[in-house]
């Protein structure tokens, strides 16, 4: 395995030095021919890519007055400066969120304001050059479009849009991210991230029946593509393969048994995650959610509840209705789209789920908030639901819940550091120097109050976790799901039913 | 495009080692890339690189770590059958760095 360079861990969050450039090297790898033709964008670095990117860019401020808003509007007053995980895990002076969107503010001074038309150096204008568009395939790609920024910028600026925004001018111009552009042709080929065909989706899932009912004794079913049932279930595909993913799934699966509910996961929508948000695109993201309201349809349900995945819950919650609406076809008394977490929720209040939380005693949790869950969704019916919710859950599973530094959770919550398409192997030492500030959070408390399991709602913050926790020494058993704790303190068989 | 060259033959890969072409790999291409990620193959290792074979070869992916588990728990004994045996053999992980040995295309998305 490769050496990475792992910070060492603080009793507190430091801001660190300002560095020049310690970042500048680590770029993702540029997306090929094969999977940028199939997206509709060019198949390598156009001719005229000067010209293209400052047209897009125009294109572009006329259709999203926010972006131009963003663009004007910073005073520079350095309130952000701080706040990105990036910056603090790395000192690289560029990802503070202010000098990151200066990588575009500077170019749109240039071509887009009359100061920087006409005296470019005044202003600090500049070209939007080989080094301008360098600079941006390395720090837009080094944003995990969390959002952390905004919470604290007195405008409200939203430097994640401005990273999306850059990333959609790139592709256009054909400068493409190859881990996200390669995920988005195997969800349109396969139905899911992962690219897992059917009949595997199939063998896993009745591997998971059988592994269910060798440890339980009960026959809990993971359905597919069965026409007519009440619920079709997106979770990210995710949790059909990996570790502690699969725990979760698991979880939803006895929630669905006990309630007497019959549900579905469908094999062409077996995806929850949609990263047409990552690279910024509109018609990307309408394509890939589309296949969700389709197959509702085709399969007949009456509801549609999304797994535990942070930006596919943004997506579903923020954006189905305007990419693919209206879903008058579902049954108007539940939520569109219901979050997992609210669905069980609900069936906890009703009395129709039994849990003993002795079978999580092992565990002292504290709960991770995934960004996009907390600063751009929300859950059930009051403010703040998207917090309270996942932790009435686990209150429910277990006997020992713990905070962390209120300065690190609800909308003040850090990213794992592989959010925003950024969970790519080849820029594992940002993923790790991202980590940082929330695993000195997570080291807090497992000293003060022995804490041993961080409970969360999204695949990407479970997968980068799991691989990262263990280089800062905490073992990957530490990370899970919240319906992973559901699923070990419900009770199967005294089935309640809904009441 | 990155390559290798073993025994006169050149062989292609992504950015990260991972064989382009399936039908490339063989024992000695599988030994080849074990040193490249510094693992030491022995009987186990192999146990699971065959067993990730053979998947591959049916359902066109890599398995779900689970399954993995269970099939290697079957053939060397119930005690190994753990998420973390698998990951003394193969310390980069046993999706992607058992896969990489087998030749197998690199698991990308959310994992
Ligand atoms: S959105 Fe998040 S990652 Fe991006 S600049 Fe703001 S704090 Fe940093
Ligand atoms: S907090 Fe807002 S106004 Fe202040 S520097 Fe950051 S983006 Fe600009
Ligand atoms: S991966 Fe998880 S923590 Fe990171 S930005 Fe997404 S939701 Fe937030």
């Amino acid at each position: 395995m490769a050496d990475y360079s792992v910070p060492e861990i603080q009793e507190d969050i430091k801001t660190p030095a300002l560095a020049v450039g310690t970042m500048a090297h680590l770029k993702p790898y540029p997306a090929i021919e094969k999977h940028m033709v199939p997206l509709a964008f060019p198949k390598q670095r156009v001719d005229n890519w000067q010209e293209k990117g400052i047209e897009k860019l125009g294109d572009m401020l006329k259709k999203y007055r926010s972006l131009q808003v963003y663009l004007d509007i910073c005073v520079k007053c350095g309130a952000c400066a701080d706040k990105c995980h990036y910056y603090l895990g790395t000192g690289d002076a560029n990802n503070m969120p202010v000098a990151r969107a200066e990588l575009m503010r500077s170019v749109y001074r240039r071509y887009f304001t009359p100061a920087g038309k006409l005296f470019p150096g005044v202003v600090r204008a500049v070209d939007f050059d080989e080094e301008a568009l360098h600079k941006w395939m390395t720090y837009f790609h080094q944003c995990s479009q969390c959002r952390r920024c905004s919470v604290f910028c007195p405008y409200g600026i939203d430097t994640a849009e401005i990273t999306m925004a850059a990333r959609e001018i790139m592709d256009a111009i054909g400068v493409g991210h190859k881990y996200s552009t390669e995920i988005i042709c195997k969800v349109h080929d396969m139905g899911n991230n992962l690219g897992i065909p059917k009949p595997a989706l199939k063998g896993t899932l009745e591997f998971l029946e059988g592994d269910i009912l060798e440890n339980t004794g009960h026959e809990v079913r993971l359905p597919l593509d069965e026409e007519g049932a009440e619920v079709l279930l997106v979770a990210p595909s995710a949790d059909f393969f990996s570790e502690p993913h699969i725990q979760s799934l698991m979880g939803y699966a006895k929630v669905f048994h006990q309630a007497g509910i019959r549900y579905t996961i469908s094999s062409i929508a077996a995806e929850a995650a949609n990263f047409g948000m990552f690279i910024g695109s509109f018609a990307q993201k309408q394509k890939i959610a589309k296949r969700i309201a389709e197959q509702a349809r085709e399969l007949k349900v009456k509801r549609i509840v999304v797994g535990e995945c942070g930006h596919a819950w943004r997506v579903a919650y923020s954006f189905w209705n305007t990419l693919n609406g209206p879903f008058d076809f579902l049954d108007p008394r539940y939520p569109v789209p219901q979050h997992i977490c609210e669905f069980t929720y609900d069936l906890l209040q009703r009395g129709a789920l039994t849990m003993d939380k002795e079978a999580n005693d092992e565990y002292v949790v504290t709960m991770h908030d995934s960004c996009n869950v907390a600063r751009a969704s929300r859950m059930g019916d009051k403010p703040g639901g998207q917090f309270e919710i996942p932790r009435a859950l686990i209150r429910a599973s277990c006997n020992q819940f713990v905070e962390m530094d209120p300065e690190t959770t609800h909308e003040k919550t850090f990213c794992c550091g592989g959010g925003g398409g950024l969970l790519t192997d080849e820029l594992m030492d940002l993923r790790i120097a991202g980590a940082m500030p929330r695993v000195t959070a997570l080291k807090q408390v497992m000293k003060k109050d022995k804490v041993n399991f961080m409970a969360l709602i999204c695949a990407i913050c479970k997968a980068q976790f799991s691989k990262v926790l263990p280089m800062y020494h905490i073992p990957m058993e530490t990370v899970g799901g919240v319906h992973q704790l559901v699923s070990n303190a419900i009770q199967l068989g005294a089935k309640k039913g809904i009441v | 495009m990155p390559s290798f060259e073993l025994n006169g033959h050149t062989y292609e890969t992504d950015e990260d080692g991972y064989l382009i072409n399936l039908s490339d790999w063989s024992e000695d291409v599988a030994k080849h890339l074990a040193v490249t990620e510094s693992v030491e193959m022995t009987e186990s290792h192999w146990e699971v690189v065959n067993f990730l074979r053979e998947y591959y070869e049916e359902y066109k992916i890599a398995p779900m770590i689970r399954i993995l588990t269970k099939a290697i728990g079957k053939k060397l004994g119930k005690e190994k059958g753990n998420t973390k045996y698998l990951y003394d053999l193969y310390p980069g992980g046993p999706a992607k760095q058992a896969c990489k040995i087998a030749g197998l295309p690199k698991p990308t998305g959310c994992v």
